[in-house]
């Protein structure tokens, strides 16, 4: 299957969403970025077992900390598809995408 | 291990906003095992301090800098140089680690960054509990290892009051009576007689700060 997604949305490859930490995030909103997505497996098809559920848990910790910070916490979400479902990659790089449109961009930018 | 929360990313931001270079400083002993203020949450804390203050348009330079442990000179001293650039430092020690880098840095104001909860120890992950007022005298011999200094919400030494409740204390029904636990214990173990006994009036004065402790070489 070909299909393309937004030439602006970066991968950055992590072996599991579990991976994925608060300073990362926090690191990738201080260093310019409009938006970031969390995409992990499915839920239950955790290939470390509930990586992908402590992932969850952790962008809603990390959603109350921007708004602290005074970034909306619509910047960051997370994602659960499997690698086989390209047409649902497409659909979250692109609802993001336009949902950080509508946002504008980071206001840090400006600052750095 | 010492337990304790981080404070509001509002309140530090409080504290912060007059100065212009500000070093965090984890600790990565206690504070790092409750998830307070360990390397990992000095850096969290730092990056999120750098957004908050950008976006509110303060000029404001900080940096991060953890050590293994904040109440040991050993382990501070390179703290000390790295403090120097800084004109605050907020520890994310407990009460002894600030008050520990508040010794050694004598002209750097020093923050706290965490609320100090008590001595305690981990029930299940990410849960602590408190077990120990560090009274100074311990009686846990007297009730079986289970301390109603600590766990007591009126501290009674000689068996439960009259709100124990079905095993539950009067304050609150999930907070287990802790006489109950006492007796309950004492039983399984048939050491009951124990409590029998007449004690004296517990010295209170043995826990009461400023305190210390020293040994001399043959102590060692």
């Amino acid at each position: 299957m070909r299909t393309q997604y937004p030439t602006n949305l970066k991968v950055l490859k992590v072996p599991c969403s579990g991976r994925v930490d608060m300073v990362h995030i926090l690191s990738a909103f201080e260093e310019g970025a409009d938006g970031v997505v969390v995409a992990g497996c499915l839920e239950g098809e955790c290939h470390y077992k509930d990586g992908n559920i402590k992932a969850k848990e952790r962008v809603v910790k990390i959603k109350r900390r921007l708004v602290e910070i005074g970034l909306e916490a619509e910047r960051l979400e997370m994602y659960n598809l499997s690698a086989t479902m390209a047409a649902s990659f497409v659909e979250m790089a692109s609802e993001m995408t336009e949902r950080v449109k509508g946002l504008g961009p980071n206001p840090l930018k400006d600052r750095v | 291990m010492i337990v304790a929360e981080a404070k509001s990313l509002g309140k530090i931001k409080e504290m912060l906003a007059s100065h212009k270079r500000v070093l965090v400083s984890g600790c990565n002993t206690c504070m790092a095992v409750c998830f307070a203020g360990g390397e990992k949450e000095a850096a969290v804390l730092a990056a999120s301090l750098r957004m908050a203050f950008k976006i509110d348009g303060v000029d404001i330079e900080i940096k991060e800098m953890s050590v293994q442990r904040q109440c040991e000179k050993e382990f501070t001293e390179p703290l000390k140089g790295g403090a120097a650039d800084f004109d605050a430092v907020l520890s994310l020690g407990c009460g002894a680690g600030v008050n520990a880098l508040a010794d050694m840095l004598t002209d750097t104001i020093v923050y706290p960054g965490v609320d100090t909860k008590f001595i305690g120890i981990t029930e299940s992950e990410g849960v602590w509990a408190s077990r120990c007022s560090a009274c100074g005298e311990c009686i846990l011999d007297q009730t079986a290892g289970i301390c109603p200094i600590n766990r007591c919400a009126k501290n009674i030494l000689h068996g439960p009051c009259g709100g124990s409740q079905g095993g539950s204390c009067e304050i609150s029904r999930d907070i287990p009576c802790v006489w109950q636990l006492i007796i309950d214990r004492m039983k399984r173990l048939g050491i009951m007689d124990k409590l029998g006994g007449i004690r004296p009036l517990k010295d209170w004065s043995a826990g009461l700060n400023p305190s210390k402790v020293t040994k001399d070489e043959r102590d060692k």
